[in-house]
């Protein structure tokens, strides 16, 4: 069976800097892959290129055993897909933001529904009954009317990432998905990615909150400056980092 | 000064004025709808990545926004027959008001346009929406809700600026009050009345705008 994720040679650069600088990462059925690593070090960036948000100048991303956001054209050229493709591709994976980015002119379950029904092109009854069913699994149910101007950060994010799983994706990808959050209302959304996790979910996130990380993944993956400087299980990354710099980063970090 | 009111010249033209106050409001809706649409695909373009349509969007605000006018409809209306344009007085005038509408809305849409988080895309980008589908479905709707409140302010503009159509003898509202006054010569009273009329009609305009603005409001 083809892996769900499976990154190989990822180079990006914004203008003259080199941001990535090779990233290799495969991800099967059922991973839990965390990404830590000091600000600038590329999570966000890596992120972003698996979801096509951004473009990037080498290497290969495959989904699912599908080569995604290029094809190689004649003359060993990369062309990029069209849009269609682009935006077929984007949806088998499901994208959670720090910011949470929901529709502020839409109800919570109608925040759920446009994907739905714009891409999937689910009929609306359909949409609403696979909405509220993922708003109840996060807890939502009862806001469901509610616009997100109405509601807490940590509801809103639990929207957001109803919104990304009801698509129904092969990967689940989370930026930070607590930090704009209050302190008190962090342990609603990680209870939500846990959950997930548990559940069977494959996903690549990128947190600063090591004890989560630490329980809840299958893999860490520990970045620095553009490159994955250190990867393993939990156990070994937390337990017994190898590299120096893994051991001063995690030192200043609270676990 | 004594001076002897009479206003029942007036009184017995009231269906002239208010035909011509009907027509006045016709004409601003027309021209503001179609103004809307040019104003979206103007903002659009000047936002566009693509160099020649952004500057065939900011050549075109900019032109119009420093031609008065009473230029403008002088112009199409007189002008444009000479080359092979000619339209109806009032097809005309919608033309002009369409147009001058188009580029000052484009303005306010533009603003709106960049206040917006970037992030909004992105979300709508990784539920697979395509760039069109998030226009119609996100941008669009968020952004219009948001510049109401400067929309609105435009649009009393335009229904004003309907005025300006006797000019070319649309029969609107200051055309029969010019008419009114000329044959009657109670000058003051006629546009007494008909400034009365302009500014009662405004404030409904503007009460009624901004109920619409409650009800269309993000909620928070
Ligand atoms: N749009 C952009 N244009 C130019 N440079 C960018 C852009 N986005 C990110 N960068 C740069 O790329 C580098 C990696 O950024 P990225 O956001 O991926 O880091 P990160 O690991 O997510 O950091 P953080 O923990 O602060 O979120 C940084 O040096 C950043 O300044
Ligand atoms: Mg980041």
């Amino acid at each position: 069976m083809s892996p769900i994720l499976n990154i190989s040679g990822l180079h990006k650069s914004f203008g003259q800097v080199e941001v990535l600088k090779g990233i290799d990462l495969t991800l099967q059925q059922g991973d839990v892959v965390s990404l830590i690593g000091s600000s600038g070090s590329g999570k966000t960036t890596l992120l972003r290129c698996v979801n096509l948000l951004e473009d990037f100048e080498q290497g290969e991303i495959e989904l699912v055993g599908e080569t995604i956001g290029y094809r190689e054209s004649s003359g060993s050229q990369r062309r990029r897909l069209p849009e269609r493709e682009i935006a077929r591709q984007r949806a088998m994976t499901g994208m959670a933001f720090q910011q949470f980015n929901l529709f502020p002119h839409m109800t919570a379950v109608q925040n759920v529904m446009l994907g739905l029904i714009k891409t999937k092109r689910m009929a609306k009854d359909e949409a609403r009954s696979v909405a509220e069913k993922w708003l109840e699994r996060v807890g939502m149910e009862a806001r469901r009317d509610h616009f997100p101007g109405q509601l807490s950060g940590g509801q809103q994010q639990r929207v957001a990432i109803a919104r990304a799983i009801a698509m129904n994706p092969q990967i689940m990808l989370f930026d930070e998905v607590t930090s704009a959050l209050d302190p008190e209302l962090v342990a609603e959304v990680l209870a939500v990615v846990r959950d997930l996790a548990n559940d069977g979910m494959t996903m690549l996130l990128v947190t600063h909150e090591m004890r989560f990380a630490r329980d809840v993944s299958t893999k860490v993956v520990f970045m620095h400056q553009g490159r994955i400087h250190e990867e393993g299980t939990s156990e070994e990354m937390f337990g017994a980092p190898k590299t120096e710099r893994l051991q001063g980063f995690l030192a200043n970090s609270q676990i | 000064m004594n001076y002897d009111f009479n206003f029942s010249v007036i009184w017995r033209n009231w269906d002239l004025l208010a035909q011509g106050l009907g027509l006045g409001l016709f004409l601003a809706i027309v021209s503001i709808a179609i103004g809307c649409g040019i104003g979206l695909l103007a903002a659009f373009g000047m936002l566009s990545r693509q160099k020649t349509l952004r500057w065939i969007a900011v050549a075109y605000v900019s032109a119009i926004r420093n031609t008065p006018i009473l230029v403008l409809i002088l112009f199409c209306y007189f002008a444009l027959p000479q080359l092979g344009i000619a339209l109806d007085k009032i097809s005309s005038f919608i033309f002009t008001l369409s147009i001058y509408a188009g580029a000052y809305l484009a303005e306010v849409f533009r603003s709106g346009l960049v206040a917006l988080p970037k992030g909004l895309r992105e979300a709508g980008l990784a539920i697979g929406l395509t760039e069109l589908k998030i226009k119609t479905n996100i941008i669009i709707p968020v952004m219009f809700r948001n510049v109401l409140p400067s929309l609105s302010n435009n649009f009393i503009s335009l229904f004003k600026d309907t005025s300006l159509a006797a000019a070319i003898a649309v029969p609107d509202l200051t055309f029969y009050a010019r008419k009114i006054n000329v044959e009657s010569f109670r000058v003051i009273e006629t546009w007494m009345v008909a400034s009365m009329i302009y500014v009662v009609v405004c404030y409904m305009i503007a009460s009624l705008l901004r109920r619409l603005e409650q009800r269309l409001a993000i909620p928070r």
